[in-house]
């Protein structure tokens, strides 16, 4: 094995061939920080789960005056009513974690601080807003034992489970993770075929010197590696590009817009950038790697 | 050295073999000229030694090893034993002499301190000196062919297979490349030539294997190119 000789020949192979190689490195790039893109996405869903239902909570509202369900028909809740539903829900510990009451005037404060820089904060009063019943689940997924305790019984107006609502914002994320998802497949499938092209080609430009090689007794290996390993270093940079796309990406849109105007919420930290990045490079090479060898098997038999 | 056993070599969608029934025997040391017309089967027969091909029937031997059974992995080690020299030299054009010789042992993974001690010896042998640094277009069709048949002896192979040789060349050219094969053949190395040339072949006075569709028809140790002559 001289190493400096499989060196030149992969220079020369590169350079002779510079525009397919140039396009293999950037369907790699594409294809790849698509798929980065995606896991991303992934990651970012895991985080904000992790975040969130940690802190959703299922709000039991209470009949106010005015209430137009048919469980409200008795007016405002009573004093009883509401003793009652605080002592049932204590009976449902472990599954209810904490309880926490909040009445009209703190639902007040709450949304004055919450709207404050919006004309709706006048035009709304104390007496509008309904009291309820702030309820933590141990887990958050048995939501349905305490939907149909209180559900519909008198002075309960309506149970709300926060985590729906953000179940329907992780099914968009989600989605849109499944279609970043895709197009990096389609666009990995482009990337094998550009490849397995590429490796024809070269195959065919440098077909006198494989043919030499082959008649002198060359160990189809020592044929083959320089092809392979200029598939694998295009795929390479391919891949080291995608992971600086990735890394922008991060610093750009997540910590440089994103954080600042959600503050409500985590978004994905560079540890799972670093998880990523190995997983996108081993997949470009692996995949760089094999379409290049079974080619060659085809185009450079002994 | 080389031994066929009643082969038979049938290329697909042809009808009719290529090599019908051959068998035959090459010692160490000699020198074989393998003549017939276009056709005959010649060509088949060496690749069959390089095993470029393998036989439909029978059992080809070369250097102790039925080739039938060798498997692929071992290849490049039997053609490391045998030099193979062709009709249009197939040198890199963009390779200098000295580099071209040197190509068929670097790609072998030979130590870069033996290729620089070999290639100038072996460029001498085929009396190249001086010429190292010349592209093969700088050189004539015989200096081309003898940068050839200094890659194909650099290892000093047992076997030198030369298809049509001096098929390119004028007779005075060809004459000397005849003398280069012959002393490499002094020096211990078997040669098989298959050419068209009756002259070189009445010259040399070598054994001669005729060929003619597919068949063995003559087999003369010191023999000529043909009886109608």
């Amino acid at each position: 094995m001289r190493a400096t000789f499989v060196a030149s020949e992969v220079g020369n192979g590169l350079r002779r061939n510079l525009t397919m190689t140039l396009a293999v490195i950037i369907t790699v790039a594409v294809s790849l920080g698509l798929f980065g893109a995606s896991l991303l996405v992934r990651a970012q869903v895991s985080t904000m789960k992790d975040f969130w239902f940690d802190k959703v909570e299922v709000s039991i509202f209470l009949c106010s005056k005015g209430s137009d369900t048919p469980s409200c028909a008795g007016g405002a809740v009573t004093a009883a009513q509401r003793d009652q539903i605080k002592s049932d829900l204590e009976g449902l510990r472990p599954l209810v974690e904490e309880i926490y009451y909040e009445s009209k005037a703190e639902a007040y404060e709450r949304f004055k601080e919450q709207f404050k820089n919006s004309p709706i904060v006048d035009n709304v009063t104390e007496s509008a807003l309904p009291e309820s019943f702030r309820v933590k689940l141990s887990d958050p997924t048995q939501y349905d034992v305490v939907a149909s305790a209180f559900e519909g019984r008198p002075g309960i107006e309506q149970v709300n489970d926060q985590r729906k609502v953000l179940d329907k914002f992780f099914q968009i994320l989600g989605g849109l993770q499944l279609i970043a998802l895709l197009i990096a497949l389609v666009m990995l499938v482009v990337t094998v075929l550009l490849i397995v092209n590429t490796m024809r080609v070269a195959a065919f430009s440098r077909r006198r010197e494989t043919s030499i090689m082959r008649l002198v007794g060359a160990s189809n290996f020592y044929i083959q590696l320089p092809f392979l390993l200029e598939a694998a270093l295009a795929a390479a940079i391919g891949a080291v590009l995608a992971i600086g796309g990735l890394v922008l990406m991060k610093t750009i849109i997540v910590d440089g817009v994103l954080a600042p105007s959600f503050q409500f919420t985590a978004f994905v930290g560079w540890d799972a950038i670093w998880a990523i990045a190995p997983i996108m490079l081993i997949t470009g090479i692996a995949l760089a790697g094999l379409a290049a060898f079974f080619t060659l098997r085809k185009y450079l038999r002994v | 050295m080389i031994l066929f056993d009643h082969v038979t070599k049938v290329y697909a969608n042809q009808q009719r073999p290529a090599l019908d029934d051959v068998s035959l025997e090459i010692e160490k040391g000699e020198f074989v000229f393998l003549v017939g017309p276009s056709g005959s089967g010649k060509s088949t027969f060496l690749r069959l030694v390089l095993r470029e091909e393998q036989p439909t029937k029978g059992q080809v031997w070369v250097l102790g090893k039925e080739l039938n059974r060798l498997s692929n992995w071992k290849i490049p080690a039997l053609r490391r034993q045998i030099g193979t020299v062709f009709q249009d030299f197939r040198l890199l054009p963009n390779k200098t002499v000295a580099e071209n010789v040197a190509f068929a042992l670097e790609v072998i993974g030979k130590p870069s301190a033996h290729i620089k001690k070999v290639v100038p010896e072996v460029l001498e042998v085929v009396g190249l000196e001086g010429k190292e640094g010349r592209r093969p277009d700088e050189l004539s069709g015989g200096e081309q062919q003898r940068v050839a048949i200094a890659r194909a002896f650099v290892n000093r192979p047992m076997i030198l297979i030369a298809d049509e040789p001096t098929g390119n060349l004028d007779p005075g050219t060809s004459v000397g490349i005849m003398k280069l094969l012959d002393r490499i053949n002094r020096l211990g190395t078997t040669v098989v030539m298959s050419t068209h040339d009756s002259q070189i072949v009445d010259q040399m006075r070598r054994r001669v294997i005729e060929l003619d569709g597919g068949h063995v028809v003559r087999d003369q140790s010191r023999g000529v190119y043909g009886y109608a002559r």
